[in-house]
């Protein structure tokens, strides 16, 4: 069983939300995820500065099997992006909760995460897909 | 319902990710496909393949058959326990397979081909068949395959199967193979590295891939079996050529044979008519210059403003780009810049010679 941190939030699509002191969300993809999709080989992060709205497909990782986008969890502003993954993707294999974070974004409405899966919804979602 | 390989269990205890390919579970990797492509071009590494079809041609007539049926010339196997790599082309010179032919004795050779095409060659095979006399067909569900490959492959191969086989093999040059006990042993494989590809009975499969195992060498899967040959620019069926492109079209020319000019193999004439007018598309290989990964159905645009389509892409763990076989007009060449569409983006790519990697190393000229 994969690992499903209790501190995050999750999407049906397999992003992890972090709510970060300063109150801006990180982002990245889960354990499971990366799992699936097996080693990363490459990154595309959106623009610092730009703003996504929820569920907008505003990121894309590549293993060395499939392309495949991700979702922005809620509405925000791009504040950073996580620019080691340019040269080492494969972090997101590594540590997918931690070093392998994608970007964190300004959120437009700070209660947008209460929308987001809790561990043992996300849980099941990968039950359902099993 | 998908069928199992002798060796499906073992995958599953070896904590291999399972998927459907050509009507087979298969191994996709057992954790990591990029280190499992390490493993090969660094040290050893294998492949379960019982999944591709291996299938015996008896008789007195099989030698006159071949030469009809492929398009590369069994007259060049003499000596026992030698390979041909073919095409085997429809009348109008598509490819319906290619595989690899080995000569036991003048009436017996020994075919494998690919999973996936399977029931339609050996159908073709046996219509084929019809108006000759002297040819039994006898495919051989009964017999397991597993290549060995890398720099140190042949060597633990030795260590794993004993004496009798490093006797056997120790001199068994390229492209040759030989029958020992119950292993018929070829030095062949598909990922640009030296190593064995062994036909063994179902039954001993198993054992013969745990020896290998405690022997160091590392269990891979279809992941890094693909991202290998495509570095080692060996063409993959049902992508890179079909039933629609002819060998000439597909990189392929080297395995047509065309002397002499009386062998009337099927296709004959329609390559004939190609090779005279000249082709209008072939296989090119793309290095991408900019970040991102190929992939095939990717639009190609060249130079001269033709269009092209990537036929395999991948990113290449040994040279850490992407990297694609590509069928594109015929003026394009070799150093030519182009462009290839990914998510809508222009990105730049260099026209290469393939293969990109071999025997452990780069191919490419300075980018």
């Amino acid at each position: 069983m994969s690992e499903i941190p209790e501190e995050l939030r999750y999407t049906k699509t397999h992003e992890w939300l972090r709510i970060m002191e300063d109150g801006h969300f990180e982002v990245g993809i889960t354990e499971h995820a990366q799992d699936m999709m097996g080693d990363m080989v490459f990154v595309e992060l959106p623009e610092v500065g730009s703003t996504v709205s929820t569920g907008e497909d505003c990121a894309v990782v590549e293993s060395v099997k499939a392309a495949s986008d991700i979702y922005a969890p809620v509405g925000g502003e791009i504040v950073e992006v996580n620019s080691e993954l340019a040269d080492a993707p494969e972090t997101i294999n590594q540590d997918p909760y931690h070093r392998g974070w994608m970007f964190r974004l300004r959120p437009i409405d700070q209660s947008a995460a209460d929308n987001l899966l809790d561990p043992a919804a996300y849980e099941q979602v990968i039950a359902s897909e099993s | 319902m998908n069928q199992k390989t002798p060796l499906f269990e073992l995958h599953k205890q070896t904590g291999a990710k399972i998927v459907a390919f050509g009507g087979w579970e298969m191994p996709l990797h057992y954790g990591s496909q990029v280190e499992e492509h390490h493993a090969v071009r660094r040290d050893a590494g294998m492949f379960d393949v019982s999944h591709m079809a291996r299938v015996e041609l008896r008789g007195n007539g099989v030698r006159q058959f071949l030469r009809r049926l492929v398009a590369n010339n069994v007259d060049k196997l003499t000596v026992s326990g030698k390979a041909l790599y073919t095409c085997m082309l429809n009348a109008h010179g598509g490819v319906i397979d290619d595989l690899i032919i080995y000569f036991v004795r003048d009436d017996w050779f020994r075919i494998v081909v690919n999973a996936a095409t399977r029931d339609k060659d050996l159908a073709w095979i046996e219509d084929q068949a019809k108006q000759v006399q002297g040819v039994d067909i006898v495919p051989r569900p009964d017999l397991a395959m597993i290549a060995v490959q890398g720099p140190n492959g042949r060597d633990k191969t030795c260590v794993a199967l004993g004496d009798a086989v490093k006797e056997a093999s120790v001199n068994l040059k390229p492209f040759f193979a030989v029958e020992t006990n119950d292993y018929f042993i070829a030095r062949t494989g598909y990922t640009g590295e030296d190593g064995f590809e062994i036909i063994l009975p179902n039954d001993q499969a198993p054992n013969v891939w745990r020896a290998l195992q405690q022997a160091g060498v590392a269990p891979c899967g279809l992941g890094a079996r693909d991202t290998l040959r495509l570095e080692a620019g060996m063409n993959l069926y049902g992508t890179d050529m079909d039933e629609n492109t002819t060998p000439l079209e597909s990189g392929l020319a080297w395995t047509v044979a065309w002397e002499p000019k009386d062998r009337d193999f099927v296709g004959r004439k329609v390559l004939e008519k190609q090779r005279e007018q000249g082709v209008t598309r072939k296989l090119i290989g793309l290095v991408l210059v900019d970040k991102g990964v190929l992939r095939s159905h990717q639009r190609v645009t060249c130079a001269g403003g033709q269009q092209g389509e990537i036929t395999s892409g991948t990113f290449s763990p040994t040279l850490g780009c992407a990297i694609a076989m590509a069928r594109v007009s015929v003026e394009v060449q070799t150093g030519d810049s182009c462009q290839v569409e990914i998510r809508g983006k222009q990105l730049n790519a260099k026209v290469v010679k393939y293969p990109f990697v071999r025997h452990g190393k780069s191919c490419l000229p300075a980018l």
